[in-house]
């Protein structure tokens, strides 16, 4: 079973309902890990895992071949993100807008364009006690994320139960991260803010028809719409965690809740019952 | 005209409660909301929408069944995944999954995918008792933040411009791929917002990075500074190490949700230990914003 873990709203605590959810299934099921947020993964700080291996990840970009090259001006009308453009007698290659979609090189007709890669960011295994953990970290100055959490996808182990810490917001590199979970968990807070940014998850998640429940985090502050929202939407909320002083102190520190709070771990258990009766 | 922009790295830090309140701050601006994706200022600035302006991010793939030969080729060649057979041999494009870069529409034998305009979002020139504000709407699940991003910046830069306003100030988005780099680049200052935790310090310590790769100069704030103040000297000392400047330290105050709950900026729900902060941070940072020549 997949298990992804979003938000609309950043913040709201998804690595903290994410990590403490492997760690309480840890030991019950075996566990596969893995960070999608790309751009700022946190989730290593808080399962401290031991990493084995890191691979880079490249994407394919176009490298022009000159002496075959008759600057007819094909790969420039095909490319679809504007990332390149032939002069009278040179073509500049722009590799920041370059999707390495593949056309340019498949539709010249001199066959005069060859890819090359072009490193975005890295992958990195490891193992958590006996949690499988994988995270991608995008490489500083790259835009693209998604090429990345593709990749990283790619080495999903469906014998185990797959928990993955999408990152914020509601755009492509969210859709991507949790594209194909059998359940999402939406982690918010009871805030115009939070329930602003759940309102747009929920949509997001009900375009992919991935099945959903909420977790309300910090749920004694705020206000009661997110509770009411929900109720009138039938979603279910599958956990609350009220606001603690020392739960965020001992996150600021890396600790988790069921490390200091073992009280918690039939609590997130719960949460996982409850994501598994959401599975189609 | 100089143009402000506040970012964080990590979600969730307080971006938007500065960027509201420097929105009572500062005077003669224009604010723009390019956190695009799940956008939150207009929950404190309560725009006037004067005009609605659609957004086509791109293109997305559309198949004809019936001139479909299922030939397969096109499966093949998508390198984004969105294409697939169902079990009776149907083609289907997934609308999500697709990326626009129309390989499939220029492979196909039988001519039968098309490339159609996805409309992807809106964006919105508001008034507000602040001042014009710039905000937009991502379509859900949509592509090309970072366009969306553009024309934000340029209208909130354009209307800046024509009505000699001194400061466009600008809320960008988490994290420090594409809609970061667009809401960064070309601007004067970036004002990352971090907090003392592990998460925080790291997810900071990227995103200035990300600035200066970009040639943008970083200055630092934390917001609920009083939370670990270990990791609260950690960053301080960062800072200073980096020469980064650092503008101060915003305490953990339940007046700050009471504010958000009301939809009011926090320098107007009263006078607060965080709306102070806030003020001596903006007081630092209009030192640091260049003076125009």
């Amino acid at each position: 079973m997949i298990i992804s873990v979003a938000s609309g709203k950043g913040g709201t605590g998804k690595t903290t309902v994410a990590v403490n959810l492997a760690l309480s299934l840890n030991g019950h099921y075996p566990v596969q890990f893995l960070d999608c947020d790309v751009e700022e993964p946190n989730a290593h700080f808080f399962l401290k895992p031991h990493i084995l291996e890191s691979k880079p990840v490249f994407l394919p970009i176009p490298e022009i071949i000159d002496k075959k090259c008759t600057y007819c001006g094909k790969c420039a009308e095909v490319c679809a993100y504007n990332a390149i453009a032939v002069l009278k007698d040179s073509v500049l290659v722009f590799p920041e807008l370059c999707h390495g979609c593949g056309g340019c090189s498949l539709l010249c007709p001199e066959q005069a364009i060859k890819e090359k890669g072009k490193r975005i960011g890295v992958i990195e295994f490891g193992k958590a006690k006996d949690i499988h953990f994988l995270h991608g970290k995008l490489d500083i100055g790259e835009a693209m994320s998604p090429p990345l959490i593709r990749a990283e996808k790619k080495r999903i182990n469906r014998t185990r139960i797959v928990i993955i810490d999408a990152p914020p917001g509601t755009s492509c590199p969210v859709i991507e991260a949790v594209k194909g979970s059998d359940v999402s968990l939406l982690v918010t807070e009871p805030t115009p803010f939070g329930f602003n940014d759940l309102k747009l998850a929920v949509e997001t998640l009900r375009e992919l028809k991935i099945p959903f429940g909420v977790v309300i985090n910090r749920s004694d502050i705020g206000d009661k719409e997110v509770q009411n929202y929900c109720s009138r939407e039938n979603i279910p909320v599958l956990m609350t965690i009220p606001m603690d002083r020392n739960i965020a102190v001992a996150y600021s520190d890396g600790l988790t809740i069921v490390e200091t709070q073992p009280s918690y771990i039939k609590e997130f258990l719960k949460l996982f019952k409850g994501a598994e009766n959401l599975k189609k | 005209m100089k143009q402000l922009v506040i970012i964080s790295g990590k979600g969730g830090t307080g971006k938007t409660i500065i960027t509201g309140s420097i929105a009572v701050l500062a005077q003669n601006k224009v604010m723009a909301d390019c956190d695009v994706d799940a956008a939150n200022l207009h929950l404190l600035l309560h725009p006037d929408i004067q005009e609605t302006h659609s957004f086509s991010g791109g293109k997305k793939a559309h198949i004809h069944e019936s001139k479909c030969i299922r030939c397969g080729e096109c499966l093949d060649i998508c390198r984004f995944d969105a294409i697939s057979e169902d079990d009776d041999g149907t083609v289907l494009i997934d609308p999500v999954s697709c990326e626009g870069c129309a390989v499939c529409h220029y492979i196909c034998p039988s001519e039968a995918i098309d490339m159609k305009d996805s409309v992807s979002g809106e964006w919105y020139v508001s008034k507000t008792k602040y001042g014009p504000f710039i905000h937009a709407r991502l379509g859900i699940g949509e592509e090309n933040s970072g366009k969306l991003v553009a024309e934000v910046r340029k209208k909130a830069k354009d209307i800046a411009e024509e009505e000699h306003r001194d400061f466009v100030i600008i809320d960008g988005p988490p994290g420090i791929g594409c809609p970061v780099i667009s809401s960064l680049s070309g601007t004067d200052l970036a004002l990352v917002v971090t907090e003392p935790t592990l998460s925080g310090i790291h997810d900071m310590e990227r995103v200035v990075q990300m600035a200066q790769h970009f040639r943008t100069q970083a200055a630092c704030c934390i917001n609920k500074y009083d939370i670990n103040l270990q990791n609260t000297n950690k960053i301080e000392g960062w800072c200073a190490e980096n020469s980064i400047p650092f503008l101060g330290k915003v305490p953990f105050d339940a007046q700050v949700t009471q504010s958000m709950v009301q939809g009011i900026p926090l320098p107007e729900y009263g006078i607060n230990p965080a709306s102070e902060a806030i003020q001596r941070i903006w007081e630092k940072l209009l030192k640091l914003l260049p003076r125009e020549s």
